[in-house]
């Protein structure tokens, strides 16, 4: 990855997730929260697309509506043009086979009781690979982790907490290689890995995206991130999208104030940190 | 699983609790063989026989291999067991039959049965004997020949019961009181029926084990699915399955448990069934925190990857959620069965436990224990030591609760 990787315009790609008017709404009454208030979004096929807000800004509720693990209280999502249908059981499961997740903490997102194995052996199973010979699971499997520079062999009847955080993350990405989804949904896929690794990881979501097409939704808080890897960036604040668009107009040249107080957080190494923006709240 | 096993038995607690339950079960499992026999046998007559070494009068253990009568007594025994109107008949049968009689002393009954075995011959039909003369002196030799065939000392063998040895025993001899069938060891007494109390109690808490076990299971199985159905599945499920636990939480438990006891009857209500109806009644706090539990896993990130892996809700709830609760739900189940091993001797304290005469439990041996009143006469034995082995039941159970509590949340640990 450099400087110079270009950006290439999706807004003629066809539709692959959109929503109208997406509402969540937690709780009833005095004590009701909105989480995600009404928005709009098109995410196109293969675009990289960030999500970038604060700390409770609703980024992982609407993440998690999009997934179809929570309902929407107001609001549709459409998937692939269509209106998405996920009412029972066998409908959610054709539609998790077309988009999937990557979560922010990769010490909880592992059953600990399940080996690394069965794991990936759920993704061969899911793709429709059950019936495969065990010679030609292991085949894929090892082409998955060799895909995130693992070795198979040496995770082969381990555990997942028997690895580093880096490498967890990395297992979750041959996951996805293997399902590979139409629309992968990454919630923080950084925040908890050291520096180092996360300059891995994002280089392998790029390398996932150009080897299949898929489309990758990124949800961080840093926007330095996005601006790094993202096509397209849409910026949230309160459950609402702010300012959203190419993320060379939006970072290089922001409109809401809330935009330009993300940009101006991002700390520099050459420069005096700008505290200024930073809301202090009295008591 | 090996290295929680084994920082599971790093737990003094836990350990404690654990060594002292195998006890109980040990000695559960081995007394019998000590000792066998039905556990609810009378075998003293009397109520409440203090604890000691006894020696039975009669033979209790009707082993019927051996017979041992000391000289002396046993030509007492004899002499009481032929009447003087015996003796008077059977001189006039001799006199009848003109046998010379002038040197017999008719208080000597081994000369006059001497005599009597060499010349009575049913066959005998004397002139102007009436039938039922002639019958009477058949029965009164039948009986005669009872009494000669027990006079002497014989030592038979146990199995085949031939004669091994013929003599006599000095007055002056000892007998080792090991050697002698009929001596009965009761370190506990007997209770109100004379039967022994150790090996009742012993008896009673195999049954008392295993009513607690069944109600544990039953209240666990009934808690767990209510709870975890509650707590995964959420929404209306959830509210109907906590409006019927909060009702059964309202209502007393206990007095729950008498009303169904009662209602079940004397007749149906034996071992199992009280420990059904103890593990009906005692669900809802199991069903309580597991649905807690559960709420707080659900929304965990391993449930949410299992669930875009396509799994099943049963698949889910029994990998994802059950794994994580396990060792709750087991020390859940540990508290359950010591409740209802204390619920049963309650409820059989009242009279309403399982159908008596057919196993002893806990229960209902303080139950006999108060009916006859032992606390009231002094006979401590009947009571104190069923009290004490309840107490050391739960004692060791709550041991090995708290223990494994100290492994699975680090937080509580000194």
């Amino acid at each position: 990855m450099s400087e110079t990787r270009e950006r290439k315009d999706y807004t003629n790609s066809p539709l692959c997730l959109s929503g109208r008017g997406v509402t969540k709404i937690f709780g009833l009454g005095d004590k009701k929260t909105v989480a995600v208030d009404h928005v709009d979004f098109d995410f196109h096929e293969g675009e990289f697309v960030s999500i970038v807000g604060e700390s409770g800004s609703g980024k992982t509720t609407l993440s998690k509506m999009l997934l179809g693990l929570i309902n929407t209280s107001e609001g549709e999502i459409l998937f692939q043009g269509k209106p998405r249908n996920i009412s029972s059981g066998r409908k959610k499961r054709e539609y998790w086979k077309g988009i999937q997740a990557i979560f922010q903490d990769p010490f909880s997102s592992f059953n600990v009781f399940h080996k690394i194995d069965s794991v990936l052996l759920d993704c061969i199973n899911m793709r429709g690979g059950r019936m495969l010979s065990h010679e030609k699971k292991v085949e894929m499997m090892t082409e998955a982790c060799s895909f995130v520079n693992l070795k198979f062999a040496e995770l082969t009847n381990k555990y997942p907490f028997e690895l580093s955080g880096g490498q967890m993350q990395r297992l979750m990405i041959a996951r996805i290689f293997l399902l590979k989804p139409r629309i992968l949904l990454a919630d923080e896929p950084t925040s908890m890995v050291d520096a180092c690794s996360r300059a891995t990881i994002l280089d392998m979501l790029l390398d996932l995206r150009d080897e299949t097409g898929m489309t990758i939704i990124f949800i961080t808080h840093d926007i330095g991130l996005a601006y790094y890897i993202s096509d397209t960036v849409y910026i949230m604040e309160h459950g609402r999208f702010v300012e959203y668009g190419k993320a060379d107009e939006v970072i290089l040249n922001p409109q809401a104030a809330y935009t330009k107080r993300l940009i101006s957080d991002v700390p520099k190494i050459h420069e005096e940190w700008d505290l200024s923006t930073v809301e202090l709240k009295a008591e | 699983m090996k290295n929680t096993l084994r920082q599971v038995f790093h737990s003094s607690k836990f350990l404690v609790g654990f060594i002292l339950f195998v006890l109980i079960l040990l000695t559960i499992w081995i007394y019998p063989f000590l000792n066998p026999g039905n556990p609810l046998e009378m075998i003293g007559v009397g109520t409440f026989a203090k604890p000691g070494t006894y020696v039975s009068v009669y033979d209790a253990l009707n082993t019927g291999t051996e017979t041992l009568r000391l000289p002396d007594a046993d030509d007492k025994r004899v002499d009481q067991l032929l009447s003087d109107a015996d003796r008077v008949s059977m001189l006039e049968w001799f006199d009848i039959m003109e046998i010379d009689v002038s040197d017999l002393d008719a208080t000597d009954t081994e000369a006059l049965l001497d005599l009597w075995f060499e010349h009575y011959d049913q066959s005998i039909k004397p002139k102007g004997m009436t039938q039922a003369k002639r019958n009477f002196y058949k029965r009164l030799d039948n009986s005669v020949r009872q009494i000669r065939s027990a006079d002497t000392l014989k030592i038979m063998h146990p199995e085949e019961g031939e004669l091994v040895e013929r003599g006599s025993i000095n007055k002056t001899d000892y007998v080792n009181v090991g050697d002698v069938a009929n001596v009965k060891l009761l370190p506990l007494g007997t209770d109100n029926f004379g039967r022994d109390v150790l090996k009742e109690m012993v008896s009673a808490t195999g049954t008392s084990i295993v009513i607690g076990l069944i109600a544990g299971i039953v209240a666990t199985l009934i808690g767990l699915t209510l709870g975890l159905l509650a707590g995964y599945v959420g929404g209306w499920v959830d509210d109907i399955i906590m409006f019927i636990t909060n009702i059964f939480t309202v209502i007393p438990g206990f007095v729950l448990l008498i009303l169904i006891s009662y209602s079940i009857g004397q007749e149906q209500r034996g071992a199992s069934v009280v420990a059904i109806v103890i593990g009906l009644t005692s669900w809802t706090w199991t069903t309580r925190s597991v649905r807690s539990q559960v709420i707080s896993l659900r929304n965990r990130d391993h449930v949410n990857l299992s669930k875009l892996s396509g799994h099943s809700l049963v698949r889910i709830v029994a990998t994802d959620i059950l794994p994580y609760i396990a060792s709750y739900v087991v020390m859940a189940f540990i508290l359950q069965v010591s409740s209802g091993i204390l619920a049963e001797a309650q409820l059989s304290l009242l009279g309403l436990g399982p159908k008596t005469t057919v196993t002893p439990t806990l229960g209902l041996m303080m139950n006999w224990a108060m009916l006859y009143s032992a606390h009231t006469n002094g006979s401590w034995w009947a009571y104190f030591p069923v009290i004490l082995t309840i107490t050391l039941i739960s004692f060791s159970l709550n041991l090995m609760n708290t223990g494994l509590d100290q492994v699975f949340n680090p937080t509580l640990r000194d």
